[in-house]
């Protein structure tokens, strides 16, 4: 009776799963009822409840691997099935060092016909699998929960064709994207995304996630600007919708299911996307501005007298910039302000471009909107620039534990919200900090305490979900929801949307094998 | 005091960019490539706009030798501090040619002509690494010079140069006017902030050519050709410590 006391509110179905595990316990050794129990009396708590939505919820029953499985896949991928507890470490955790799994296999595929034997195995004999990029995801999604088969597209690093004259690449998911974009910047084109994490993301998980990033305020999303995909299904069914044509429009278009999947229909195994060419003359510069009514209107200043050639509007606060000179020792190449902006123009003429750069800052700099600021135009001083927004992330790390929120808001108000948490969270918090593309409405807020906090967390969700709701916003713009935010889509996405997303989950991975635990909540099964 | 500062700034390929060599194995690409200012003229102007703050010196001179765009090097210096600039006019043929001598040259009849008290160079440009032209320029001038500077100091008259060498550090004494040359450890140079990029725009660069000084800028050397660095071959995996032992002794090693 006192188990089902305790998940007396989780709905019915996961208590029934729960005890079905319990039935099983004399089937398992020492070793795996111990995993069980400390899977299930997770760090965070006693499993996911009301009272803690990111936690794991208990292992589904999915079968355990074995010898005979183990020598099935030594066969089909020799050398390149690792089952060392030392090497799989690294695998087992994600970036942020927050969430850990078990698993004791990971596999290495390095074509789709391999990816393909392996699900389908895996499908027969009921075996989880975790698709594994370059593990640089920030919501528990890329790891294991349990001891879910990694599926890594590491060694699928080839780039199949690229036609200058179109501009379309077709690439294997591993190719990680900086690879990608030193490959294209030698034929004088460029990848349309960049994020922080590009020197060590694969092509596939920036797919799968749908990232966003730094350009897309210029050349738009992934959805835009994939063209095509090759996927494999849950029961190794290959699915090669990999069209290198700007426009087709004959029949459903499925490509768009898999972007943003997080891995969970499917497993993304080459990709083709439509790349711009690389601008002749790129400059950033780097602003200051007292008060955040004055950046949203030097972005709207911005978008006018900018116009075609602006391809990023990024914004940081105080707090960050204190963080990247405390950590990082970086310098602020200007004098201190509330509010830092990096603006990017990218173009195919210096003179043109410098022109309107230099009128727009005359502009803002005599109308006070901007308080200081500096231009660059030579890679080495852009790239000092942009390291300023692109390394907060890392800064942020070496203050302990993070609490990290990616949230969309109307754009005017993106800071209330950084504002309210501080006056929300009082002393709990040693530092809420707001930075992010503004210029996409798309705001990361983190928060900072020495160690992991459950009062802090408790005090933080679901009041940030609750704000963002009430402004209609997205609790997750661009992350995805992973394992951590899996329980919160309700509070941008309506219920009968998400009874929809279950029934194609159900559709094309019946077993639920790919990626379980990740992505839709948990009372959805 | 009334001292005189003359900088020499030259324009370069930009560090970050990949260089490639041209087909014709003549030079390397430069058409459509990014420039900047060389990292060590950086550090000299940072560090002559640093004694103009100190009130050391009174005035800062941008000089760049070259074609139309060392306009845009020069403009960069103003935009750090420096008061004005001196466009030396050199271009085509004599552009590709032109060297640390002559470039000397320049600066020594510009530094008599200007009344320099001091002129501050970066100890090399990261294009031809030649690391010649602040001791020529001295030794044209019959100045004193102090080179690889991590630290300057005006003491009186007198500049008190720490320099870095093989061994560490050492520190010297020398009369004014003198050739200093700046090394990575002396400055970090500053961003320039857009007020200051606004009053450059303000600011004189006057444009001479080097017959003017009295200078001829043909070159007695003659580039015979360019290529690029051999390919790094990839390395071999090997299976047991047996088999490396045998492939170290095929390739004669051991």
């Amino acid at each position: 009776m006192g188990i089902f006391q305790r998940f007396a509110r989780i709905p019915l179905k996961s208590t029934y799963i729960w005890s079905l595990c319990r039935q099983y316990s004399t089937d398992l050794t020492a070793v795996d009822r111990a995993l069980i129990q400390h899977r299930c009396v997770h760090s965070r708590g006693l499993g996911a409840s009301p009272g803690n939505p990111g936690a794991a919820p208990p292992r589904l029953p999915f079968s355990r691997v074995t010898q005979e499985d183990l020598a099935f896949f030594r066969t089909l991928l020799p050398g390149r099935t690792i089952t060392d507890p030392d090497l799989l470490k690294s695998s087992n955790v994600d970036w942020l060092k927050t969430v850990e799994g078990n698993s004791e296999v990971l596999l290495r595929p390095k074509t789709t016909e391999e990816v393909s034997q392996i699900l389908r195995y895996c499908n027969e004999r009921n075996l989880a699998v975790c698709p594994q990029g370059g593990n640089t995801g920030l919501v528990g999604g890329s790891v294991p929960v349990f001891d879910e088969i990694i599926l890594s597209t590491s060694l699928m690093k080839q780039v199949i064709t690229f036609d200058n004259i179109s501009g379309i690449l077709t690439c294997q998911a591993g190719c990680v994207l900086e690879n990608l974009s030193n490959y294209l910047e030698e034929r004088d084109f460029i990848m349309p995304l960049d994020l922080g994490a590009k020197g060590s993301c694969h092509i596939g998980g920036n797919v799968s996630t749908n990232a966003g990033g730094l350009r897309l305020l210029r050349y738009g999303s992934l959805r835009g600007t994939v063209l095509g995909l090759e996927v494999v299904l849950a029961d190794g069914r290959i699915l090669n919708c990999l069209a290198t044509l700007r426009k087709d429009n004959t029949g459903y278009d499925l490509k768009q299911l898999f972007i943003g999947s997080e891995g969970t229909l499917g497993v993304i195994t080459a990709v083709s996307i439509l790349c711009p060419r690389k601008p002749k003359a790129v400059n950033v510069a780097f602003l200051g501005c007292s008060s955040f009514q004055q950046l949203l209107e030097t972005f709207q200043c911005c978008r006018g007298m900018l116009g075609e050639i602006l391809s990023a509007f990024e914004f940081l606060d105080a707090s960050c910039m204190s963080l990247l000179e405390k950590h990082l020792k970086l310098t602020n190449p200007i004098t201190e302000s509330p509010f830092y902006i990096v603006i990017e123009t990218a173009g195919s003429n210096a003179t043109h471009d410098e022109e309107k750069l230099h009128k727009f800052l005359e502009e803002v700099m005599t109308s006070s909107l901007v308080t200081d600021g500096t231009v660059a135009t030579e890679a080495t001083k852009i790239k000092a620039l942009w390291s300023l927004r692109e390394r907060v992330t890392e800064a942020l790390t070496h203050e302990g534990y993070t609490y990290k929120y990616d949230i969309s808001l109307p754009v005017e108000k993106i800071y209330d919200l950084v504002q309210d948490m501080r006056g929300h969270l009082g002393d709990m918090a040693k530092n809420v900090v707001g930075y992010g593309h503004v210029g996409d409405g798309n705001l990361h807020l983190n928060i900072t305490s020495p160690s992991k906090d459950p009062a802090l967390l408790a005090a933080i969700e679901p009041y940030v979900y609750e704000w963002t709701s009430k402004w209609k916003g997205s609790i997750s713009a661009e992350h995805g929801l992973g394992l951590k935010k899996r329980n919160y889509i309700y509070y941008s996405k309506p219920s009968e949307a998400v009874a929809l997303m279950g029934s194609i989950k159900a559709m094309l991975d019946p077993k639920g094998i790919l990626n379980p635990y990740k992505t839709l909540p948990d009372n959805i099964h | 005091m009334s001292a005189r500062v003359l900088v020499g700034v030259k324009r370069v390929i930009d560090y970050a960019v990949k260089i490639r060599v041209k087909p014709d194995r003549t030079g390397v690409v430069t058409d459509g490539v990014k420039h900047s200012m060389n990292p060590f003229c950086e550090i000299a102007v940072e560090e002559a706009v640093k004694l103009k703050e100190k009130k050391l010196v009174k005035e800062v001179v941008a000089v760049s030798c070259g074609p139309q765009q060392v306009q845009e090097t020069i403009r960069t210096a103003l935009a750090m501090g420096a008061d004005r600039g001196i466009h030396v006019e050199v271009s085509g043929k004599d552009y590709e040619t032109l060297g640390p001598l002559q470039v000397s040259k320049i600066l020594a009849a510009l530094a008599k002509k200007e009344q320099a008290d001091l002129i501050i160079l970066g100890k090399q440009a990261i294009d031809d690494d030649c690391n010649q032209t602040g001791q020529m320029t001295a030794a044209l001038l019959d100045w004193p010079q102090g080179t690889f500077a991590s630290e300057v100091n005006i003491e009186a008259d007198k500049l008190k140069v720490v320099r870095e060498i093989d061994g560490g550090l050492e520190t010297i004494k020398i009369n004014l006017p003198a050739v200093v040359t700046a090394d990575l450890r002396l400055n970090t140079p500053r961003y320039a902030t857009l007020p200051n990029i606004m009053k450059a725009k303000k600011k004189k660069i006057a444009n001479v050519k080097p017959a003017d000084l009295g200078v001829d800028v043909s070159s007695r050397l003659e580039v015979l050709k360019v290529d690029e660095p051999p390919q790094r071959q990839a390395g071999v995996k090997v299976e047991t410590v047996h088999d490396l032992v045998g492939k170290l002794k095929e390739a004669g090693r051991i």
